[in-house]
């Protein structure tokens, strides 16, 4: 095996899936802008009437700023774990698809690849929603997409790697109880961490949503600065450092 | 002279200390029907893995259309089409787009596509259900679904893993003639199967596999003749009690060199012969009491049973 994938083979089961999808877009497109309207509602509405403001910023806009990327990690995860898993294991997909030019590797990356996509998607109808919330402030917020990209790369490649080796559909609660949910509250999402004792700051800086909440925050409000720099080169470099993970282990699985 | 599609010689894989395949030569000749025929376990499926590339052999060599399957597997299955034995159809796509969606995963455009999809389902008589969901088809039209499938590439080579399995006999019957119209356009096939009757009915040659090993290789007609001989006589009504020894003795001695080898199973004895009519003869002459005595044909059933010794031979 002389590269890791092949770009057009990933690409095509990228297409498989984006052909797939296309039929459910509309419902699927609508049902994304109800939840971050519900979202705003009870945060800005509901808890936003008892807490004034966070850092100078109205408590809405400091939640729907972060919030924002958590719905980019959803996107990417759901479809990298249970999505991945039932076509893997129920429908056979993958076992189809090995049979044509395509390699386990393509499928692997071409599954990463949508579930990047689909980030982007989620991610964007929520960046929507909350600019006619009004919370937007900088124009910088239209390189956002581009983070919803980058870090549903990393949530796929994290996703697939559970997925590799995950035994059985019922262990996806684990992942969910255990990595997306903590992470999801203690990513400086719904409070600044600054608050907290030093430790929980420090273990914040080694989950990836953290540095995806802190680089929307900033292009959303215009600013960033060049610390920022570091969240990015976190994610690029834990992305690339996990890349071949997911791909070892699925072709460890699926060929036996 | 063309040479062979496919090359196998030493080919085994091995799971820890067990051989699935243990060491197998053959060579599949273009235009040929080649039969894999081996109970459950043989590890049929396992050839076929390492053939479409799927799966690495832990040691011999396989070469398909002249390529080494561990350092070409693209360019080997860019030109192979594969009917799995279970069927892995994409449920989210009508009858149509799961031919188109396959095209594209061998880089054909989406009008070559389309018009595949329209010929490979005229073939499969599935076109008045082009744009019904797999899930509404019944076991026979998915079974025909994947090999119009497996035929998107217009492949050199088709692969075919128990492809009627599980069919009722219409099904099947149906299947076997889609396959026999395919090899008369010179589509060279592999097929595994359990059902002797489906390797006698489609294959131009048959290896006999039984624990990893090829046990008899030749064409259906040259297996039964050489291993079983031309007719059976089978005789029922035998209890494993000493009287049913003593009956199954003199049955034999009867018998004489009228018949060449014979098998026990339960209360059913075979008997092989080259002479059928006069062996009944003989037998019912010396009033032997037998509950019922059949003359048949000799099969390929004949032959497997022999040889991978599921019958308790005497």
């Amino acid at each position: 095996m002389t590269t890791l994938f092949w770009p057009k083979g990933a690409f095509r089961f990228w297409q498989r899936n984006a052909f797939i999808f296309r039929r459910i877009f509309p419902e699927s497109i609508a049902v994304n802008f109800l939840e971050p309207v519900i979202y705003l509602l009870a945060m800005g509405l509901g808890l936003g009437a008892y807490l004034s403001t966070i850092g100078g910023l109205p408590y809405l806009v400091f939640v729907a700023t972060g919030l924002v990327s958590t719905s980019a990690m959803f996107g990417a995860t759901f479809e990298c774990t249970y999505n991945a898993y039932v076509q893997m294991y129920y429908e056979k997909a993958y076992d189809a698809v090995i049979t044509t030019p395509l390699g386990v590797e393509d499928v692997v990356v071409g599954e990463i690849l949508w579930g990047a996509t689909r980030s982007v998607m989620y991610g964007s109808v929520f960046l929507i929603v909350i600019t006619l919330f009004g919370v937007v402030r900088s124009p910088l917020a239209l390189f956002i997409p581009v983070l919803f990209f980058v870090s549903g790369l990393m949530f796929s490649v994290i996703g697939m790697i559970f997925t590799a080796v995950n035994p059985s559909i019922d262990y996806f609660t684990f992942y969910f109880a255990l990595f997306i949910t903590p992470m999801f509250m203690f990513s400086g999402v719904f409070f600044p961490l600054d608050a907290l004792p030093a430790w929980v700051s420090t273990a914040s800086w080694l989950t990836p949503l953290s540095h995806v909440v802190r680089l929307s925050r900033a292009l959303a409000l215009g600013t960033l600065e060049t610390r920022h720099l570091w969240d990015v080169a976190w994610m690029l470099v834990v992305t690339a450092a996990l890349f071949p993970a997911p791909i070892v282990l699925m072709r460890r699985r699926l060929v036996q | 002279m063309s040479s062979p599609v496919l090359e196998a010689s030493g080919l085994t894989k091995r799971y820890g200390s067990l051989a699935a395949v243990d060491g197998i030569s053959f060579a599949v000749e273009p235009g040929e029907c080649f039969g894999f025929l081996g109970p459950n376990g043989a590890g049929k499926t396992t050839t076929m893995k390492m053939i479409y590339c799927v799966l690495p052999p832990s040691s011999g060599h396989l070469r398909v259309f002249d390529m080494d399957v561990r350092a070409q597997p693209r360019a080997i299955k860019a030109r192979l089409g594969v009917v799995t034995q279970d069927n892995t159809l994409d449920s989210a796509l009508t009858v149509r787009e799961n031919l188109m969606i396959f095209a594209r995963y061998f880089d054909l455009s989406w009008s070559v596509a389309r018009r595949r999809a329209a010929e490979l389902l005229e073939f499969a008589s599935l076109s008045d259900r082009a744009n019904a969901k797999v899930e509404h088809l019944s076991g026979g039209m998915r079974r025909r679904l994947m090999v119009a499938r497996a035929l998107v590439p217009q492949p050199d080579l088709l692969i075919l893993d128990e492809p009627t399995t599980g069919l009722d006999p219409q099904a099947r019957q149906l299947a076997w003639e889609k396959l026999r119209q395919l090899k008369r356009t010179g589509v060279t096939q592999i097929l595994t199967t359990h059902y002797m009757e489906e390797a006698a009915a489609l294959c131009d040659r048959i290896v006999i596999v039984d624990q990893g090993r090829i046990v008899a290789e030749g064409s259906p007609a040259d297996l039964v003749r050489t291993h079983v001989g031309h007719e059976i006589v089978e005789l029922r009504g035998f209890e494993s009690d000493s009287q049913a020894r003593a009956t199954l003795e003199r049955v034999l001695a009867v018998a004489g060199d009228l018949t060449d080898a014979h098998e026990a199973h339960g209360d059913l004895v075979l008997l092989h012969t080259r002479d059928g009519e006069a062996l009944l003869h003989r037998i019912r002459e010396h009033a032997v009491s037998i509950e019922a005595a059949t003359l048949r044909r000799a099969t390929l059933e004949d032959v497997f049973l022999k040889l991978t010794g599921r019958m308790l031979r005497e």
